[in-house]
């Protein structure tokens, strides 16, 4: 196939067959905002239900079902695909590389990422969301009536699959596919801390698939893991889920560090303070990770020895952390600092985390832990720490690389409307949450009682709920009414690293010339030491580019018939999902697919037309 | 990339299955797959362990494991493993035809495994073992038949690489797919061995 052939296609069938790691990152943001703005939904909606006492405006059923979806919506498929997003355009841009190892698999993560999600959402209209959590703990989930959980179940474990097949795609991407000169200890932070998060995917992750097939047979075929009378234990449930569950939280977090870890020396002007350290402190907490997970169970009864190890383990975390925040604090001393709307955000990060961080300490401190545990305590803090830090990153990273992704520079007005609006509002709807907590609020209640002291502090957390919600309303007018600043959109930071260096738009083979990487933070190096523009390692010559295919789409919808198939026990439709995915992966496997070349001349031509 | 694929049938590089970046991605990428995989074992071996003395009225580990079977599909499984080192010792040689043929033994042996494993399940159904009678017979079923179902899909991944390639002689696009199927193949067989330790063993002596 030709380059021009490639070009000239119908555009829903060029996304819906890309293969292009740009693209399919962008497909991640769209996707990833869609389930953002429905989670963001069910928050406003509880909120509304507890802005005074005895409301009755959702029934306790619909309460728990909406605390189900947003959690699991906000956690599998808002915070990570957004996340993933960013990594699939930028990761291959910042290592220098034309492509990601797997531009296949890549795909079709996000594909069986997407279909999951929404085969989760089909449940509102199937008589019934999940009503057991976003943990979904036995036997309340294994024994709820309807189909709910089952297509919590199915939905996560199609989703799950995708998340699992674009972490060993970056991870062969950023091992395999680095350009010369790019050792590993002059990756950008972002591209080391998403490496980090990978790791913790691809071990983490398996932990859930097992807990969510347990779960599925049990409550499908009649399994009994966790049927007590039958033998089974409930506990096994929690260990599984938690095994999978605490690494998932740093799998979000990490890439956000290395976000902040981006934006803080730009705009700061200045190197980032302590590199090494950094990187080691990314691969301390990707380690500790695995080894507290039971610090979600201190209440389970698991004993004072077991308590008292996850607690040390758990509070030892927070030295590299401390760490991270210091060399941020380090790196902005002394800088000449540029309060744009990224950094801004960066700059909310710093003391909103560190209260999270603070809270979580208390937490593990296993003997109080008894006073804080399932209160709106905790709710504060995993707020503090989701939102002050993973959604504060992305909202850093899209002022930031917006430019590059989309060729229009957000504007800096609105996005400081967004900003203030939306730091305010999210301090106000938490912070007032702590002391619910400790006076005694449990979480996940549809409401509560008159005159118990709970009334103020409740409304305050609503109406911040409602300031983060017109925030987000202005961001999105921002999108829209920022599309005129298509000047300066190459390198509008004066940036650091080689994802600055490419034209914008990205041709879609990235780089004419793979890249020479001289020194860590190469752009920057070029700019001070050399001429300003990148060393070209090697000659102009043809590129090999994969072909587009719908097969990754395929797949993913085979596996959600197969869904339905056992959601609702038709046998056919199960072996008649299973055909089309297996069908669609022996045709992948049967067919070659050589790709296709771009000639040089084409190259020239597209250099010449950019700058 | 692109200089790769210009390479002469007759003249392979030593190491074909590693020879472009294309094959080196596919073989790390397959690592890492087995990392996740190991955890995915790892899950089940930990629900097992920790719902195997749950029997209730139904029958355990010791009245239902005989060792001469598992002996007979241990050394069946481990055999296949040798049979698909001597396929990959063909392919380095550049010998296709060998490559071909120790592919098929291995399939063969795959098959009888499996056979023995149905074998095997049906015995205990029979004695009175459901998947739904206790927490042990589900995590036994689980988890063994994770591997069983790991054991099939290497066997119809292997055959199709057979049939697909049966006389296109060795390239540097279908060496590294031999190479990743025979690694997967190992693995399968290292988790055999732990499960006839951890279940089996484990089952009739403590
Ligand atoms: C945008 C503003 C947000 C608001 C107003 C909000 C509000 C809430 C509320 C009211 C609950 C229920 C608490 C309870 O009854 O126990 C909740 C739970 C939760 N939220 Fe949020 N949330 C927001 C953002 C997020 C984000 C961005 C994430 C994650 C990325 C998230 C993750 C969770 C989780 C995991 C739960 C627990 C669900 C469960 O208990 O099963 N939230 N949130
Ligand atoms: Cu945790």
């Amino acid at each position: 196939m030709s380059y021009a052939k490639a070009q000239s296609k119908n555009v829903v069938w060029d996304w819906l067959t890309t293969v292009d790691h740009k693209k399919v990152g962008i497909l991640y943001l769209a996707g990833g905002a869609f389930f953002f703005a429905l989670g963001g939904i069910e928050a406003v909606l509880m909120r509304i239900q507890l802005m005074f006492p005895d409301l009755a405006i959702v029934q306790a059923q619909t309460f728990n079902e909406l605390l189900t979806l947003h959690g699991t919506t906000m956690i599998f498929l808002a915070a990570m695909p957004l996340l993933f997003g960013f990594m699939n355009f930028i990761i291959p841009l910042q290592i220098g590389a034309r492509d990601v190892a797997f531009p296949f698999l890549n795909a079709l993560g996000f594909w069986l990422f997407f279909f999951g999600g929404l085969l989760l959402y089909v449940s509102l209209f199937t008589g019934g969301a999940p009503d057991a959590g976003w943990t979904a703990y036995v036997p309340l989930s294994s024994n709820s009536p309807g189909q709910g959980l089952d297509y919590y179940v199915l939905g996560l474990q199609v989703s799950g699959l995708g998340t699992l097949i674009g972490g060993i795609n970056f991870l062969v991407t950023i091992i395999n596919m680095r350009a010369p000169g790019m050792s590993m200890m002059r990756m950008p932070l972002f591209t080391w801390s998403s490496f980090v998060a990978s790791m913790l995917i691809l071990f983490a992750f398996p932990a859930l698939t097992i807990g969510l097939l347990l779960l599925m047979l049990e409550r499908l075929f009649g399994a009994t893991y966790f049927a007590v009378d039958f033998g089974g234990n409930v506990i096994i449930w929690q260990h599984l889920f938690w095994i999978f569950g605490h690494p998932e939280v740093y799998i979000l977090i990490l890439p956000a560090f290395g976000i902040f870890s981006e934006v803080i020396p730009t705009f700061a002007k200045k190197r980032l303070f302590g590199y090494s350290a950094m990187v080691f402190a990314t691969l301390i907490i990707g380690f500790l990770g695995f080894m507290v997970w039971a610090h979600h169970m201190f209440t389970v009864g698991m004993g004072p020895v077991a308590n008292a190890i996850f607690a040390v383990a758990t509070m030892a975390i927070a030295v590299p952390t401390g760490i991270k925040i210091f060399n941020w604090l380090l790196t902005l001393w002394g800088g000449r600092i540029q309060f744009t709307t990224a950094n801004l955000f960066a700059l909310g990060f710093l003391p909103s985390f560190v209260m999270g961080g603070v809270t979580g300490v208390m937490l593990a401190t296993s003997a109080a832990n008894y006073q804080f545990h399932d209160t709106y305590f905790v709710v504060a803090h995993f707020h503090y720490v989701i939102i002050g830090g993973v959604v504060l990153g992305i909202f850093a990273a899209a002022f930031y690389w917006w430019p590059k992704m989309f060729g229009y520079r957000l504007s800096e007005t609105l996005g400081k409307w967004f900003f203030w609006l939306f730091l305010i509002g999210f301090h106000m709807t938490f912070f007032v949450q702590h002391f619910l907590g400790l006076m005694g609020m449990p979480r996940r209640v549809a409401s509560f009682l008159p005159g118990q002291g709970l009334d103020a502090m409740n409304f305050i957390s609503t109406l911040g709920a409602f300031l983060m919600s017109i925030a987000f309303i202005i961001f999105l007018i921002a999108i829209f009414a920022s599309t005129k600043n298509r000047d300066n959109v190459q390198d509008p930071w004066d940036g650091r690293t080689l994802e600055w260096t490419v034209p914008t738009p990205v041709p879609e083979y990235n780089f004419a010339q793979t890249p020479l990487v001289r020194d860590l933070d190469p752009y920057w190096y070029e700019k001070h030491e050399g001429d300003g523009k990148i060393k070209a390692a090697e000659p102009l010559g043809e590129i090999h580019m994969p072909n587009a295919t719908i097969l990754p789409v395929t797949i993913s919808a085979g596996l959600i018939v197969a869904s339905f198939g056992f959601i609702y026990h038709i046998l056919p439709l199960i072996i008649g999902g299973f055909i089309i995915t297996f069908g669609a992966m022996f045709v992948r496997s049967v067919k070659e697919d050589h790709g296709y070349h771009i000639p040089v001349e084409d190259i020239k031509r597209d250099k010449e037309e950019g700058k | 990339m692109a200089d790769h694929q210009a390479v002469e049938k007759q003249t392979l590089p030593p190491n074909p299955e590693k020879a472009t970046l294309d094959g080196r991605n596919k073989y790390l990428g397959f690592w890492f797959f087995l990392g996740g995989e190991t955890v995915l074992f790892g899950s089940l071996f930990g629900t097992y362990l920790g719902l195997r003395g749950g029997v209730v009225d139904g029958p355990g580990p010791a009245d239902l494991f005989h060792l001469d079977l598992v002996f007979i599909m241990t050394m069946i499984l481990l055999t296949s493993s040798l049979t698909s080192v001597f396929a990959v010792i063909n392919m380095k040689r550049g010998n296709y035809k060998g490559l071909l043929m120790w592919m098929w033994a291995t399939v063969a042996l795959g098959i009888a495994f499996l056979g023995f494993e149905i074998y095997e399940f049906y015995e205990y159904y029979h004695a009175g073992l459901g998947f739904t009678t206790s927490a042990f017979a589900s995590s036994f079923y689980t988890l063994v038949g994770t591997h069983g179902a790991h054991v099939a899909f290497g066997v119809a991944w292997i055959t199709v690489l057979l049939i697909r390639y049966r006389n296109t002689g060795l390239t540097l696009t279908n060496a590294p797919k031999f190479n990743t199927a025979v690694l997967y193949w190992h693995f399968i067989d290292v988790v055999w061995v732990f499960i006839f330790t951890v279940v089996y063993l484990l089952g009739i002596g403590g």
